[in-house]
């Protein structure tokens, strides 16, 4: 992608992660110091690591990668004393719909690396990791341009700004997996090792992670907050948003919208309608078309309909919805997509993106994905659409929402969401594939699979 | 399987948890899987493998696992015990995980079962009775892959039949170090696969046709040889090296067809090396000797025996009993030595017996060092290793060692001529020039030495600072064949001088030299380690005497001087100085081949018996089959031999010889067939027994010939046993000219030897016979790696190929010992300190 293809958000809402993003020069040392850039570092250094950890707890920084766990509690899991620990960026962004991690780094890599430093000061990692996915080749360039500039300038290396702090940042280029955006395929992948997760427990990063280190995995935009709550306080922050679900975030909009691009948005207040309508935002649904569903939070977060459309973009609400907010990519699909296909796509997908690791993953995502290949190409009988959820029940015990699984990973469980959700809302469409009715024996627990709920808009501080 | 073995009982400390409702104790740290399997309670489960680590990847063995915050599922292979654990095996969930599981690992998995090796011994298929929907519900294709491909010369992948669970991957990369197989693709399309252009060429690839849980991997020795129902099997020791791995030799229709490692804890963990698993091709061989031959013809025992008796009196009658020597007996059985042993020191009178082919250490090393075994070798810290390459003659003792540098914290010293299989796991390896062995271990042991030694002062110091002057177990063997046996044992004075209270474990190539010692195969000693017997002369001093016509008859007890003795010269003019040779064997070789009288030896597997490993621990060997023809057993041999020289050996079966011997010595005190065949002698007896019943003032020796007719001890006498004689003499070797490279000889595990010869799938994986310089000296002599060359030394001048190998220091040579086509053993002298060599360019 070029510098200009996504339409940039001009809302009310303020820019902490994307301000820089209309700057032609927003990704050079002279543009990002021109704006502010490395003054938070600065003033970070004359904090102590706890005071920084401390703002970053105060502003309840929820992790942007998915899964949305406080950045700042995340980092007092490094047990006391064991050193080295290591800092790893996650940029393996790679689900279907999901590119503002790929915006941030490229329009604005000083931005990701002034807080890559600020977070390793703060843990006390000397030695920091950037794993860009392998097929981002242009933010890869970026990064590599920026970290060279911040080394020559002494923002990064031996005594970062004539400070007693010292920090290596390494680019490392991933070679083009999926499942490495998982914590610890990624570990994996970084020490040169096929990329495949480890289990949790004994693996847990932080404790036992890179290179059996305690290791802090970090998602881009998180990082890319940090210098904001730094210069502004973690209160400030904290003001921002709704509830828990503070600051602001990007939204990867796609699908059928007019507007399609990454959005910041202060959590807890803009709806989903407001994302798809606003002319600041998707501007309405494709050519006066209807909604039909939506995935709120990338391809594996269970779809949300119409009647969802007035929740507000905060994570406990969503996950009462029954969803997630997950990697931030929202996929709007219009009254003219066929929901087999749909779940064909993203099945496919998690089939082909498995890391063949363990059993259910492998030869269940691909067995669903031949599923719904037969069913489409005509060849379904009424029972397939049973197999289907049976299937998916093997891999995702219950198809609950918070899921069990049986995997190691969420990848597998991840292909089953797109079939609950389209087998149990629209089952008159694969009752019309395969000439007869859909009879289930698997009775799915989560909230969005089994249909309308009642949802209050009022975040669910839990 | 050998999954059942490696659970081990509680210890004192144990934590309580509740498996299927039922409170069990477990040890901290135990996995869940193990606990619960002493509780009677078989998880299922492919990927798990108890000598391993776990990896959670087939998800077969998921669990609800309680810890206080509700069940959850998880792998119960991952999960340690903790305390208050709730564990339920047969929740509805878990029995849907389990039934889901097999569903997915079948629905890929072809349905060749009837034309499956592995099928009714199968993992998968044991499990599909017990778990999973019955039927398949999967209409589509399966995966497809061409079937099987050949991963290395033994063995065969079917990529359909995988269920991908990283057992033979793991085991590559992290028991044997050979990482040759790995992943490739991903998702549905991961497999198995070497590396391009690059074979599974492990020594240990059997382990991973053992461990497969299903048909994926095959052997070739082993392929549609047999249904798994149709085999009979016990359990026996193997006997090609002299780690003695427990085995399960496996039979159908009275043919030896399969061999599969036991998991011993002391010695082998399961594994088995290729040379000694897929050695009962040689037993099977249509080469074996079924008929005694006089002159090459058959004939019958009778006559055999006859002609045999008559030329040992008719030579002892001539020449009085010296002139009877008798070379071999370790690569039989206890009872075949001790028989053999009586026969020559008490019938024939002549001392000139040894087991060895003076490839070994000396005998009173052997016998009288204080041993360790291979837990203490791996569990001491720092180990000093002073022996030849340990993957090419112990195999598995690498594999132990291997596992004690990566995962218990051993740090190995090593002491060598040449880079070895170890040298990439050893915290240092000293690399020293031929003939300066001793010297480097005085160094690294901060004793005085003599002279210069070609070794980095910073390499010295490094081990130096690791031993801290004092070694706690040492390996120790013949580092290099070129160089004498004296060259060994004032490295290990060396060592004995430092601290008295090292343990030893010493490198024996064949499987039971150390048990043939024992039972008194070698000059004036007897059965358990007693000094005594008529006086003799070893394998070189016979060969010697031979050769200046001393010798009128030479029995070869399954012993190939021509091709075994690294001097061929000396081996070549000794059997020709001799009148009769007579061979008890069961191929033919080299030396057999003059034999005036051959005589057909039962196999492994044709009779029962024991083995002495290199720990000195006894273990059984269990008969399977049917010998060949009229082959027997060679302690029998000796039985007919006495009677027809006018003797009698007492001996009527395999227990009166431990009836004998445990009776005549205080090292056997105990011993008996029953004492070893005993449950709790699974593992093997070391000897000496612990003391308990035996009382030592009460040992007779009336029933004892051996002892009064060889003028031994009296009854109740104190006992002289071997010590070791520890030498001061400090050699230095002979300063060696610009122009020559210094020869050092070592054995492979592939080599030219009879067994291998007589192996189908093994015969052509020797690499030949090469000589082998480092990078440097192909600079320094002009010449390039591929081409052939005269190699002068001072006994011959040979014809050779030279190949690149960077494991040889600058200034040697390396040749494989007993390699097909040049010998390396043509250009050693015995007699000489340092064997150098000159290369010439051939134009």
């Amino acid at each position: 992608m070029t510098d200009t293809a996504a339409p940039i958000a001009k809302g009310p809402a303020p820019k902490i992660v994307s301000s820089r993003f209309d700057l032609v020069d927003g990704h050079t040392l002279q543009g990002y110091v021109r704006t502010g850039g490395y003054t938070a570092l600065r003033k970070a250094l004359t904090m102590s690591p706890e005071e920084v950890t401390a703002e970053v707890k105060t502003a309840n920084l929820l992790g942007r990668g998915g899964a949305g766990f406080p950045a700042g509690v995340k980092w007092g899991f490094c047990p006391p004393g064991v050193f080295p620990r290591y800092l790893v960026i996650n940029g393996d962004e790679s689900e279907p719909g999901t590119y503002k991690d790929r915006l941030l780094v490229e329009r604005d890599p000083h931005q990701l690396i002034e807080g890559v430093l600020i977070a390793a000061y703060a843990i006390g990692a000397a030695q920091a990791f950037i794993y860009i996915r392998g097929e981002m080749a242009h933010a890869q360039e970026r990064v590599a341009a920026a970290l060279n500039e911040a080394y020559a300038a002494g923002f990064a290396g031996h005594r970062v700004c004539g400070s007693d702090f010292s920090v290596d940042v390494v680019l490392h280029w991933g070679a083009g997996a999926y499942i490495v955006g998982e914590e610890t395929a990624l570990i994996e992948s970084l020490e040169g090792n096929r990329g495949m997760p480890r289990l949790k427990p004994p693996y847990f990063p932080a404790v036992k992670g890179l290179y059996m280190q305690p290791t802090i995995v970090n998602n881009v935009e998180t990082m890319a907050n940090l210098p904001w709550i730094v210069l502004n306080g973690g209160a400030k922050f904290a003001e921002l948003g709704n509830g828990k679900s503070t600051g602001t975030r990007l939204f990867a909009l796609s699908g059928h919208v007019n507007k399609p691009g990454v959005y910041e948005v202060e959590l807890g207040v803009t709806t989903f309608r407001d994302l798809f309508e606003k002319p600041e935002y998707g501007n309405g649904i494709r050519d006066g078309h209807k909604l039909k569903a939506f995935i709120p939070g990338g391809a594996s977060a269970p779809w949300l309909y119409e009647e969802h459309q007035d929740l507000p973009l905060c994570k406990p609400t969503i996950d009462q919805a029954g969803s997630m907010l997950g990697s931030g990519a929202i996929v709007v699909m219009d009254e003219t997509t066929d929901m087999v296909k749909a779940a064909l796509r993203l099945v496919r997908f998690f089939a082909r993106e498995s890391c063949g690791k363990c059993t259910p993953c492998r030869e269940g995502t691909t067995w669903l994905e031949r599923i719904l290949d037969r069913i489409l190409a005509g060849n379904g009988r009424p029972e397939d659409v049973r197999l289907l959820m049976d299937v998916s029940d093997n891999i995702s015990i219950g198809l609950a929402w918070p899921p069990r699984q049986t995997t190691i990973c969420p990848l597998g469980q991840s292909a089953t969401t797109p079939i609950a959700s389209a087998v149990m809302r629209f089952p008159d469409e694969f009752a019309k594939y395969v000439g007869g009715s859909v009879e289930l024996k698997v009775k799915p627990r989560g909230s969005a699979f089994v249909g309308p709920l009642t949802v209050t808009s009022e975040p669910a501080n839990v | 399987m050998s999954d059942t073995q490696a659970v081990e009982a509680p210890a004192k400390t144990t934590i309580t948890v509740v498996v299927d409702g039922v409170s069990i104790e477990a040890n901290p740290g135990e996995l869940v899987i193990n606990a619960a399997k002493r509780a009677g309670v078989e998880i299922p489960h492919f990927c798990y493998h108890p000598r391993m680590e776990p990896v959670g990847m087939c998800r077969m063995c998921l669990v609800d696992i309680d810890t206080g915050r509700g069940p959850a599922l998880q792998p119960s292979c991952m999960i340690p015990v903790a305390p208050g654990m709730v564990v339920g095996t047969t929740s509805d969930t878990v029995t849907k995980a389990q039934d889901g599981m097999l569903e997915f690992l079948l629905i890929n998995h072809p349905l060749d079962c009837p034309v499956c090796d592995k099928g009714g011994e199968c993992p998968l298929q044991d499990q599909t009775v017990a778990y999973g929907p019955g039927e398949s519900r999967m209409v589509e294709e399966k995966r497809h892959f061409e079937k099987p491909i050949p991963i290395s010369d033994l063995v065969f992948l079917d990529r359909e039949r995988c269920i991908l669970c990283d057992r033979c991957t793991r085991f590559a990369s992290d028991v044997a170090g050979d990482a040759l197989i790995q992943f490739t693709e991903r998702g549905n399309n991961t497999q198995v696969m070497t590396f391009p252009d690059e074979s599974f060429a492990s020594y240990f690839s059997g382990n991973v046709v053992q461990i497969c849980p299903v048909g994926a991997l095959t052997a070739k020795p082993y392929r549609f040889k047999a249904r798994p129902w149709d085999l009979e099997q016990t359990e026996s020791t193997c006997t090609t090296c002299s780690v003695g791995c427990r085995i399960t030799v496996q039979s159908s229709r009275d043919e030896l067809l399969r061999y599969q490692g036991v998991d011993s804890d002391p010695v082998n963990w399961g594994w088995l090396c290729d040379k000694g698993r897929f050695g009962f091709e040689s037993v099977n061989s249509t080469n074996r000797f079924t008929q005694p031959l006089l002159k090459g013809e058959v004939t019958s025992w009778s006559q055999a025996l006859d002609a045999a008796a008559g030329a040992i009196k008719a030579a002892i009658d001539r020449d009085g009993p010296k002139s009877v020597a008798m070379i071999g007996g370790a690569n039989g059985t206890n009872e075949d030595a001790y028989a053999w042993a009586k026969l020559a020191k008490t019938i024939m009178g002549t001392g000139n017996v040894d087991a060895q082919l003076g490839d070994g250490l000396s005998a009173d090393a052997l016998l009288g060092l204080p041993r360790a075994t291979i837990d203490e070798a791996c569990a001491a810290g720092v180990l000093l290793v002073i022996s030849p390459d340990i993957k090419e003659e112990l195999p598995v003792l690498f594999i132990r060692l291997r596992d004690a540098v990566m995962n218990r914290g051993l740090k190995i010293v090593e002491v060598t001529p040449k880079a070895t299989g170890l040298s990439s796991l050893a915290a240092v390896s000293v690399q020293h020039r031929p003939g300066e062995g001793a010297e480097a271990v005085r160094a690294i042991l901060g004793q005085a030495t003599t002279g210069q030694i070609s070794v980095l002062p910073d390499v010295i110091a490094k081990a130096a600072g690791l031993l801290g002057g004092a070694v706690n177990v040492a390996i120790v063997g013949r580092t290099n064949l070129a160089e004498p046996v004296s060259a060994s044992a004032e490295a290990i004075s060396a060592v004995i001088a430092a601290s008295g209270d090292t343990k030893f474990l010493a490198v024996t190539r064949r499987g039971n030299t150390l048990g043939a010692l024992e039972m008194g195969l070698t000059p004036g000693v007897l059965s358990g380690h007693r000094v005594g017997g008529p006086e003799g002369l070893d394998t070189n001093g016979i060969l010697q005497a031979a050769s200046e016509g001393k010798i009128s008859v030479l029995v070869l007890l399954g012993a190939d001087p021509l091709s075994d003795f690294a001097d061929s010269d000396l081996a070549r003019r000794g059997l020709a100085g001799v009148g009769t040779v007579i061979a008890i064997d069961t191929l033919p070789n080299d030396s057999n081949a003059l034999a005036h009288v051959v005589l057909p030896a039962s196999g492994f597997a044709e009779k029962s018996g024991t083995t002495t490993n290199l720990e000195g621990r006894v273990s059984t060997l269990a008969q399977k089959v049917t010998s060949p023809g009229t082959a027997r057993a060679d302690w029998m041999i000796a039985t007919e031999l006495a009677w027809r020289l006018g003797g009698d050996l007492g001996i009527e079966s395999t227990a009166d010889v431990w009836t004998e011997v445990a009776n005549a010595s205080a090292y056997f005190a105990g011993c008996s067939t029953a004492a070893f065949g005993a449950p709790g002698a699974a593992d093997g007896v070391l000897l000496p027994m612990p003391v308990t019943s035996v009382s030592l003032g009460t040992i007779a020796s009336a029933d004892e010939s051996e002892a009064t007719e060889a003028g031994g001890e009296s009854a109740g006498s104190t006992q002289m046993l071997v010590t070791f004689a520890t030498t001061t003499t400090v050699h230095r070797p002979a300063p060696q000219d610009a122009f020559s490279l210094r020869l050092i000889v070592g054995r492979e595990l592939y080599d030219d030897g009879v067994a291998l010869h007589n192996s189908a799938s093994m015969s052509h994986l020797n690499r030949g016979g090469v000589m082998q310089l480092g990078s440097h000296d192909f600079d320094q002599l002009g010449i390039r790696p591929g081409e052939r060359v005269r190699a002068t030394s001072s006994r011959t001048s040979l014809v050779v190929e030279v190949k690149r190998n960077d494991a040889v220091p600058r200034g040697s040579v390396y040749m494989a010992f007993n390699q097909p086509n040049v010998s390396a053993a043509d250009l050693i002298d015995a007699t000489s300190a340092t064997i150098d060599i000159r290369l010439e360019t051939i134009s």
